[in-house]
């Protein structure tokens, strides 16, 4: 079974099945961890992961999370950081490819439309911008860091903590500078 | 009168604790990680308000 160091009081840390764990941490933020008996973190990971994500959909309408790649002009870029969240986000992808209009008879997860039905007419996303205002962007945001947020997630799951540059002294050392500070001690 | 200050408060919070969960495997070191983190991030962010604030209604 895999083994990472660790400068923390437990010597070391088995990881279970990683590249799965690493799955299962992308398709629900925290699974991995649950999967790994890791339940603390994974509930942690779960609540702020899934919170931000609901939370931005929810400010958004749930129309912040969609997929458009074509045309270039109103290219879709936060998706490819929101899809980090996993299958929260995945039915933008669904729906995209399949051109659909609704999504289980809402508007959630669906490209708006970016043409103007008419001269001076709004189109369904510039509607969208004036409805929403900044709760758009909002949104955008929060379910932006959700995904991202993930991403590191999904590294805990595979590789374990990762520690800081500061480590302790190796056991010798320590035992060193005890044996140095005890004969001082008796002295005194 | 609204205040979209407080949008950063689930972000700044989330943030912190994910980061320092991602750091340690101690529940005590992540809460102490988690706390420092995010009061970093509240200096800083509170830092970079008052630059702008200064620059917007006494310089420009």
């Amino acid at each position: 079974m895999p083994v990472s160091k660790s400068t923390e009081p437990q010597d070391t840390l088995e990881l279970k099945d990683l590249a799965f764990a690493g799955v299962l941490a992308w398709l629900i933020p925290g699974a991995g961890h649950f999967y790994q008996g890791r339940h603390a973190k994974a509930t942690i990971f779960c609540a702020c992961i899934l919170g931000l994500f609901v939370f931005g959909m929810t400010l958004g309408d749930g129309r912040v999370v969609y997929a458009q790649w074509e045309p270039a002009k109103y290219r879709r870029w936060p998706y490819l950081c929101q899809v980090g969240v996993g299958l929260p986000s995945l039915p933008a992808l669904v729906t995209s490819y399949r051109g659909a209009d609704t999504f289980f008879g809402t508007k959630m997860y669906t490209v708006p439309d970016w043409n103007s039905p008419g001269p001076d007419m709004p189109s369904e996303l510039d509607e969208l911008h004036n409805s929403l205002n900044r709760r758009f962007e909002m949104g955008t945001v929060y379910t932006m860091i959700a995904g991202l947020l993930n991403i590191l997630v999904i590294y805990d799951a595979v590789a374990g903590p990762a520690y800081g540059l500061s480590r302790r002294r190796p056991p010798d050392e320590d035992d060193k500078q005890a044996a140095k500070k005890e004969p001082t001690a008796a002295e005194a | 009168m609204q205040n979209d200050f407080w949008y950063a408060i689930p972000l700044i919070v989330s943030v912190s604790l994910v980061y320092a969960a991602t750091r340690h495997e101690e529940m005590s070191l992540i809460w102490r990680h988690a706390l420092r983190a995010g009061t970093w991030i509240l200096g800083l962010m509170s830092l970079i308000l008052a630059v702008l604030f200064v620059i917007s209604n006494y310089i420009v």
